[in-house]
């Protein structure tokens, strides 16, 4: 069976990239930005890329992904309760929070 | 008592020659008197780290003690400690006092030893000078207008002003060793998973490895083996047998094989270091070593996928600090996405913001392919020049850093020229092996060098033995900065 990884080993080209999608990144990203900022990161997040376009190069067919070196599997644990209830404590460091609940701007009108 | 070792310090601690406490107060003295001038420490808490200078003291006096009791050991602003105002250098973690303990901190904790401060780092570790820090550049105690690497730069400068017997680092892609090697102390990334990631607060997790860093290998193996070990909470955390880092120090290097690898003294190499280095490795000939040329032809890559993988990883792991559950929150926004907006926008500095929108990008759809997927292929080939070059050698050798400590400011605004200086460390990362940095002379404007020693999987006991062997015969680790 083809691994997953394996069906798209097309390299993909690689855009250069806008000012749009800096805003669209920063966007998914939850960053407010200036029209300034946008500028500023805009060259310089390409002059990244320029650096990183060096590996679109590489050829590698059948080469597995790695993520950890010993090749170790997700340990998995049994569904048990291992903590006790602190709530008081971890919510001690939150902004703001009421009646043991974390307080944000109103979602639904 | 400054000069003296760990293994000094902890049989006079057991000998009553001095308290704890003492020991404790005047490290605390010190740190009142110089850090002003290094900022190395975010945080000192005086309280907290003489109330547990007392309980080593009545442990001590009770003869359950372990090699760290009682010795004031300085910790990375990375890990989370109890009670204890934890920043990783940044503005969204201001005020954030940590309710649990890292895995790393309860070992410490549970040896006995003291918690003397948090260090001062780059933010979040994303940086190589420690000048991305909320709180402030950290000074080279060397030269204070030079930078002291990072992004464990507040513990490499601690250590080497003697403003702490010893010192946590953490280590993604070259963060203890660069300012181990800047600062001319010794520091050692161990194999990936071999101290546990809990509590650490995380940027590249797949990357992130804590280590010690002190004045001597034979300190670094102490630290290591409270350090170490397996933790359920971590679910990369290796279970393995306990082992002792010591037990192999004292062996001699007759037939050790070195490799040094030709990609790490080619262009780029700054002619002081290379000579320093090679003085180095000379050194070890004379000590019963061999050399052989090895090649890692994929090192050029390192650089590349290291910054397609650890931002994507970051931009992951830095999705947690929305302003909600703990952290900073902006005081004014119009809605919930503009609170998210708006506290990451001023909790983060710019090069936490322009690496989450890295990794925000390389991750997102339709880019996953031929970014993160590509990397971590990249990663493999890497790893696997490694497993054919230790088929050689034992160790690896070369440079730490291309160069000395450069000047605060002098890399300022161009991030692809503070990335590049990265390219003998980042490798080991991906790669999942230990290193460490020894120091090994002094280059230009009599800074210190570093040179690098590069194991096999697990094989830390070995790297301490290498580099103790050569601390035994040189002096280079035990001089101390006098500017101050």
């Amino acid at each position: 069976m083809i691994p997953y990884y394996a069906r798209f080993n097309k390299v993909l080209t690689i855009m250069s990239l806008s000012t749009d999608d800096v805003k669209k990144v920063a966007r998914l990203a939850r960053l407010a930005m200036s029209e300034t900022e946008v500028e500023a990161a805009h060259s310089q997040l390409s002059g990244i890329f320029d650096l990183i376009a060096e590996m679109q190069a590489v050829d590698t067919t059948g080469i597995e992904p790695m993520s950890h070196a010993q090749n170790v599997t997700q340990r998995l644990r049994e569904d048990m309760v291992t903590e006790g209830n602190q709530r008081e404590l971890f919510q001690s460091v939150a902004p703001q929070v009421e009646a043991g609940l974390y307080l944000v701007p109103q979602v639904i009108e | 008592m400054f000069e003296s070792s760990l293994k000094q310090l902890g049989a006079a601690l057991r000998a009553k020659k001095i308290s704890s406490v003492e020991l404790t107060q005047l490290y605390l003295d010190r740190i009142a008197q110089l850090n002003p001038r290094l900022n190395a420490y975010i945080t000192v808490n005086p309280e907290i780290s003489l109330a547990q200078a007392k309980a080593a003291d009545m442990r001590l006096a009770g003869g359950n003690t372990e090699a760290l009791t009682g010795i004031p050991v300085a910790q990375k602003d990375i890990f989370c400690a109890k009670d204890w105002l934890t920043t990783c250098g940044s503005r969204m973690l201001h005020n954030f006092v940590s309710p649990y303990d890292a895995h790393v901190i309860s070992q410490f904790n549970n040896a006995g030893a003291i918690n003397l401060g948090k260090t001062n780092m780059d933010e979040f570790a994303m940086g190589s000078s420690n000048e991305t820090s909320h709180y402030g550049p950290v000074k080279n105690p060397w030269d204070q207008a030079r930078v002291p690497g990072g992004s464990s730069g507040g513990t490499a400068a601690a250590v080497a002003a003697r403003l702490c017997a010893a010192a946590t680092g953490t280590d993604t892609g070259g963060s203890i060793r660069q300012p181990a090697a800047l600062c001319g102390i010794s520091g050692l990334k161990p194999t990936y998973g071999v101290c546990s990631r809990y509590g650490m607060i995380a940027f590249a997790s797949s990357l992130d490895q804590a280590g010690p860093m002190g004045r001597s290998a034979e300190d670094l193996a102490l630290l290591l083996n409270t350090m170490a070990g397996f933790d359920e909470r971590d679910s990369t955390s290796l279970r393995r047998d306990k082992e002792d880092y010591a037990r192999d120090l004292d062996k001699p290097l007759n037939g050790l094989r070195i490799g040094l690898p030709k990609e790490f003294f080619a262009e780029g190499l700054g002619s002081d270091v290379a000579q320093s280095v090679e003085a180095a490795i000379a050194e070890y000939r004379k000590l019963g070593a061999t050399v052989v040329e090895i090649s890692l032809p994929n090192t050029r890559l390192s650089i590349p996928v290291y910054y397609v993988l650890a931002p994507a990883e970051a931009s992951s792991n830095l999705s947690r600090f929305d302003g909600v559950r703990y952290g900073y929150r902006a005081p004014e926004y119009s809605d919930l996405a503009d609170m998210y907006e708006q506290s990451r926008a001023q909790g983060f500095g710019e090069e936490v913001k322009r690496r989450i929108m890295i990794g925000t990008y390389v991750l997102s759809h339709g880019y996953y392919d031929a970014y993160y997927l590509q990397a971590q292929k990249i990663r493999r080939l890497i790893a696997q020049d490694f497993t054919e070059a230790f088929r050689q050698c034992d160790v690896i050798m070369g440079p730490t850093s291309p160069s000395t400590a450069f000047k605060l400011g002098e890399k300022g605004d161009d991030p692809v020229q503070m990335y590049l200086s990265d390219i003998y460390t980042i490798a080991v990362n991906l790669a999942g092996l230990p290193g460490m940095s020894i120091p090994c002379g002094f280059g230009a404007n009599d800074m210190p060098v570093g040179l690098q020693i590069i194991g096999n999987y697990f094989d830390e006991a070995r790297m301490l033995n290498v580099a103790h062997q050569y601390q035994l015969a040189t002096d280079w680790h035990s001089r101390a900065p006098q500017a101050l």
